[in-house]
């Protein structure tokens, strides 16, 4: 049985350290459908596309229900934080900086005066955003030209896959302290911009890989035999079958671009004030760590458990998209 | 299989080329690098008219570059702004980060594997599923936060280490900060050893060596492992590069005067020769590891040819 | 004379070889001196020549391997003369300085009166491209060495004249009658042949004429100075010698300090202000130091400068609550300003507490009574400026902008606009790219109330970022500087910082202390003026 030519697990490493550096494997693997691939009937009664295969996993699993509940919660503060909080978070009072917590402020004041709560809660947003938008923006870019050079071959592959190694040899954080120390917007798009132009490469590579699998499919050609354009069969036949794997990853993927906003922010190039994000507190509570380890704990933990809600969401997604480990 | 290696060597070229010219503008992009060396003062504009001739920053880009790639293939990395020739700079910071790579690599197949083994063989059983949740929350709690409670817990609070690392870097000082360079990593590892075991123990082979009557010791270690780690090497050979680059965050921590700590200095000082430099050098180096990596897989997995 | 230090040289260069064993002191605790002392450092940004140095970083080691004609006393900041015999004028312009005798590099060269002008020459020269150039901008044909464009016609100051071996005359430009306290700044060290004739080799292991001597230099990450036995002056070194180590992070420096890794951190990171009482007992000092923060304005920009935006950048400085700031996020390292000068100068040197009056004072209704009288915040929102790379200045700004903000009543008056490094900001401030106030912080380079005040308000000064022009302030400034009576020039400074304070030029913030916390083998550990710890009296046990 031949191996994938991607595995999700390696290509989502170094996202939130370092570059995600993963080149030319594919290349030097023979390319077969895997068995049991896409589209293979589901075991009982009426054959079952992937997707509604994987949706009957889904619901049934507990990680998934819990993650996607968490993800659920995440986006309702992020589109309305005042819906469990009061405060306003750039109303501080430095005469109580670093106070631990009070009635009314369970998570205490940080070395602004800040209260902690208020600012954990409104900084969801920034971080949902820019997890959620830099991976649309990187699965966008990345299907796009990872399955135009899948699936043209060629010269297209040849100056596409260079083009992607290029963009792939850039370590992340270098370019991010490079890139984003000349930015003065306060807004998320030049770092969500920034994750989409050193991230594409990683969704790139595993588009093209799938593309290239699902290619060969019998359905395929018979689509192209049928005198079927290059178009409608990219749209109608292969992407259907192609993204799976690109939703996985990008899931994962999501999780560590929020980590890596709170990366950048610690270099003191990630979002600027008055922005309100976990990366900003994080980073401007880590000295405080021995004398206010609570305004580290809150937003860290609240970084935690959303990177670690979408992890486990890709893994969930993952586990049921992947035929072979059902 | 030597075609393979000239055809990959040939295709390294541009992408050699482009990243350097990439990193090479955004670098510039930065400004003026002259405007910070007068301290909290403005530079007299006929001094910094100097330095701007001295350092070349009066051509225009395109020549920029040009004379500088030129340089480096004649070995010269330029001069940085302390007057201090880039090479040297390498040849002090490369062996540090490289040093500290190992450990962290180690720490990657040591550690990784071994859990991702425990967990591949027991998948379900509450071990699994313990390291699994483990793994998860290394992987999402930020770099620099683990770097910093290790260094306060380890370093002061209970003293068994030293919270910075000494100029010689000695592999000993190097133990915690490459247990958090390799964190994330290590992670990964495991839970793509724990995948590919889970994936091969159904295998034909599998069975057929149990079949066989052999001890599950054998299958396991000869027949199972050596297979399901094809992945994981794949893995850690391309992390190599990225370990050596990622590690401004570790460096900044724990005072290690390597690759990272230079090329941020570089960043902060806007010293394009340093920056570029050193990238051009990582450049070769996630080229090289990649390279051989593609080529292992073959070593390892007779299945795949090159054509 | 001479030969009598020369052979005590020779004798105590023996000694060292056989024993280690220390030398300076007249024969007292020879025992002690041996010991050596390690201490936190930066990686100096430029090489390390007496002119080309400009920071902190590099000042340390210049501070501990150069004397120069004068030295600022560690405790007072006075001038006293250290190489100089005696520095005369009949007119304020022409100087006579006779140098004294039996001072030698630690090379055995000895310091003569062209060690000197060779120096000064070489700082000065286009060439040479020495960023601390300006400092001869005094002396006469600097013009022709270092012309403003084109090329230099000349290679040496015509202003500078060797009379004979220990006798040289300056010619100034101008009259400036404090020109010879400026004398103890590192950019007016003398330097030996070698520098000239090696340059090199000199760079890579620079040799002066201070109590220590570089032993090793690993650039970008130690320096080992050793106490020089041979040393003539007064200030010998009272341990064996010190280990500059380099720290990116001084949090990291800290910790090693308290995991007993580092015995000296000179810059105490204000995270950890909190904690360092209980953490090192008394083995903590805070003294002041010649730094002020201020905000500087764009005057280049209208909306900044147009009539009655005197009121509103006056309502912006009431409504900062210096009190609380210093006190919380800084525990005391600062102290409120009440004037635009330092309390290292003394009252006598010019400082004068209370100078700013209500201005500097929280007032917050009346900060937005002046804000709305002066038509404003331009743009409505202030927009503060400041590097985030370096000397942690994101969390000060925060609060400023917070204690503005709950002055006036508005979440969103102002906030912090972070540049992501030093380099870039100082670009930003060169080709006039700031909207709205920006941080200014003023370090000395010699204790003079004139330091403070002309080069950050001078018509086109080096350090006017903001192009702020006052007339009368230059008037003031010129009269000063040719006033031969300290006194009266003194008076007519705060005459001239008086107009500052009318307009508002630039808000001051604090005065800076220098902090520092060392470990318990160490004693004797003070600060000088210019916040460098004054190592050569560090005893180490």
């Amino acid at each position: 049985m031949p191996e994938q030519p991607y595995e999700p697990e390696r290509a989502i490493a170094g996202t939130g350290m370092g570059g995600a550096m993963d080149l030319g494997a594919s290349e030097a693997v023979t390319l077969e459908p895997a068995p049991g691939g896409a589209g293979a009937p589901g075991p009982v009664g009426r054959p079952r596309s992937l997707w509604s295969d994987a949706w009957h996993d889904l619901r049934r699993n507990p990680v998934f229900l819990v993650s996607a509940l968490v993800i659920l919660f995440l986006v309702v503060i992020s589109l309305w934080p005042s819906a469990i909080t009061s405060g306003d978070p750039l109303t501080c009072d430095l005469a109580k900086a670093r106070e631990g917590a009070q009635p009314g402020h369970p998570f205490g004041y940080d070395g602004q005066g800040c209260d902690v709560y208020t600012r954990t809660v409104y900084g969801a947003r920034a971080s949902v955003t820019v997890g959620l938008c830099a991976t649309l923006g990187v699965a966008l870019l990345g299907s796009v030209l990872g399955g135009l050079a899948g699936y043209f071959g060629g010269l297209w592959d040849a100056v596409l896959s260079r083009i992607t190694d290029i963009f792939f040899a850039i370590p992340v954080v270098l370019g991010g302290l490079v890139l984003l120390s000349v930015v003065t917007s306060t807004t998320v798009w030049p770092v969500i911009g920034f994750m989409v132009l050193l991230g594409w490469p990683q969704i790139s590579r595993i588009a093209r890989g799938s593309v290239i699998t699902a290619k060969q499919h019998d359905y395929v050609q018979a689509a192209r035999a049928l005198g079927a354009s290059d178009t409608r069969i990219l749209l109608r036949h292969i992407a259907p079958n192609a993204v799976a794997p690109v939703i996985v990853v990008a899931t994962i993927a999501l999780g560590t671009y929020i980590a890596l906003e709170a990366t950048l922010s610690y270099l003191g190039v990630g979002l600027k004030p008055p922005s309100v994000s976990w990366g900003i507190d994080i980073s401007a509570a880590s000295p405080y760590i021995r004398n206010a380890p609570h305004a580290l704990l809150w937003p860290s933990g609240a970084l935690a458990i959303t990177v670690l809600a979408f992890i486990m969401l890709g893994d969930a997604v993952r586990d049921a998209l992947d035929p072979k480990l059902r | 299989m030597g075609r393979y290696v000239v055809r990959r060597l040939l295709q390294m070229v541009p992408v050699f080329v482009g990243s350097t010219l990439l990193i090479f503008l955004m670098v510039n992009v930065m400004g003026d690098p002259v405007a910070g060396l007068c301290g909290d003062r403005q530079c007299d504009p006929a001094t910094a008219a100097q330095l701007r001739r001295e350092f070349g920053l009066d051509q225009p880009r395109w020549q920029q570059y040009a004379t500088y790639m030129g340089n480096v293939f004649t070995g010269d990395f330029g001069t940085a702004f302390n007057g201090q020739q880039v090479t040297e700079l390498m040849s002090t910071a490369f062996p540090v980060t490289v040093r500290l790579t190992i450990v962290a690599v180690l720490f990657e197949i040591v550690i990784g594997v071994t859990l991702g083994v425990l967990t591949g063989l027991r998948r379900g059983r509450p071990v699994d599923t313990t390291v699994l949740l483990l793994t998860l929350v290394v992987i999402s709690v930020p770099t620099f936060v683990t770097g910093l409670l290790l260094q306060l817990l380890l370093g002061v609070t209970w003293g068994w280490i030293k919270p910075s690392v000494s100029p010689d870097a000695a592999f000993g000082e190097l133990i915690v900060p490459g247990l958090v360079l390799a964190s994330v990593s290590l992670a990964y590892v495991t839970r793509l050893t724990r995948t590919s075991l889970a994936e091969n123990k159904r295998a034909d082979y599998v069975r057929t060596a149990v079949a066989k009557g052999l001890p599950r010791h054998r299958v396991v270690t000869r027949h199972l492992l050596r297979n399901s780690l094809i992945p994981v090497v794949t893995f850690i050979g391309t992390d190599i590069g990225a370990l050596m680059g990622g590690a401004i965050v570790t460096e900044r921590i724990f005072n290690i005067h390597g690759v990272g700590y230079q090329l941020y200095q570089g960043i902060l000082r806007q010293n394009t020769q340093t920056v570029v430099g050193f990238v051009t050098v990582l450049v070769l180096v996630f080229l090289v590891a990649n390279l051989l990596v593609d080529l292992l897989y073959a070593v390892l997995d007779p299945r795949i040819r090159y054509a | 004379m001479r030969g009598v230090t020369h052979a005590r040289g020779a004798v105590c260069a023996v000694a060292v070889a056989l024993a280690a064993a220390g030398c300076g002191g007249g024969g007292s605790s020879s025992g002690t001196g041996a010991a050596v002392l390690s201490s936190s450092w930066g990686d100096p940004q430029n090489p390390l020549e007496p002119a080309n140095t400009n920071e902190v970083q590099g000042g340390k080691v210049l501070d501990m391997i150069f004397r120069g004609l004068k030295k600022y006393d560690p405790r007072t900041g006075k001038a006293t003369d250290m190489l100089a015999e005696s520095i005369r004028t009949e007119d304020s312009r022409n100087f006579t300085i006779k140098v004294k005798d039996g001072w030698t590099f630690s090379n055995g060269e000895k310091v003569t009166a062209r060690s000197f002008v060779d120096a000064w020459n070489y700082g000065a020269s286009l060439r040479n491209r020495q960023k601390n150039a300006l400092f001869f901008g005094y002396i006469d044909g600097y013009d022709k060495v270092h012309p403003a464009r084109g090329e230099q016609t000349a290679d040496t100051l015509s202003g500078l004249k060797v009379v004979d071996d220990r006798t040289f005359t300056v010619r100034l430009g101008q009259k400036f009658s404090t020109f010879p306290d400026t004398l103890g700044y590192a950019a007016f060290a003398p330097l030996p042949r070698a520098f000239f004739t090696d340059h090199a080799a000199w760079l890579k292991k620079p040799v002066g004429n201070g109590p220590y001597a570089i032993q090793s230099y690993m650039k970008g990450s130690q320096m080992s100075l050793r106490k020089w036995d041979g040393y003539p002056g007064p200030d010998k070194a009272r341990n064996g010698g010190v280990d500059l180590k380099v720290y990116t992070d001084n949090n990291t420096a800290y910790t090693d300090l308290m995991a007993g890794n580092l015995d000296l951190v000179d810059d105490v990171p204000a995270a950890q202000l909190k904690n360092v009482r209980s953490d090192l007992g008394d083995r903590y000092i805070n003294t002041p130091a010649g730094i002020i923060q201020t905000f500087a304005f764009p005057y280049y920009d209208k909306a900044w400068n147009r009539p009655g935006m005197e009121k509103v950048r006056t309502g912006l400085s009431m409504a900062i609550n210096r009190e609380q700031i210093t006190e919380t996020i800084f525990d005391r390292t600062r102290t409120p300003a009440t004037d635009w000068t330092s309390p290292v100068l003394g009252t006598d040197g010019g400082f004068k507490p209370g100078l700013c009056g209500r201005a500097c004072e929280y007032h917050p209704e009346q900060a937005r009574k002046l804000i709305k009288e002066g038509g404003g915040i331009p743009g409505g929102q202030v927009r503060i400026t400041y590097n985030a790379d370096t000397g942690s200045h994101k969390e000060w700004v925060d609060a400023v902008c917070n204690s503005i903000n709950n002055a006036l009543g508005n979440g969103k008056a102002c906030v912090g606009n972070p540049v992501g490094t030093f380099a870039d900001f100082r670009n930003r401030i060169g080709r006039h790219k700031m909207s709205g106030p920006f941080r200014a912080g003023w370090q000395m380079d010699y204790p003079l109330i004139q330091n403070f005040l002309q080069p950050l308000y001078y018509t086109d000064a080096s350090s006017n970022d903001g192009k702020w022009s006052d007339a009368d302030f230059d008037r003031l400034v010129d009269r000063a500087n040719a006033e031969t009576d300290r006194a009266k020039a003194v008076t007519l400074f705060q005459r001239a910082e008086e107009v500052v304070r009318d307009n508002m030029a630039a808000i001051p913030l604090w005065y800076q202390n220098g902090s520092a916390g060392y470990s318990e083998r160490l004693s004797d550990v003070a600060l000088n003026p210019f916040s460098v710890p004054v190592y050569n009296e560090i005893k180490v046990s």
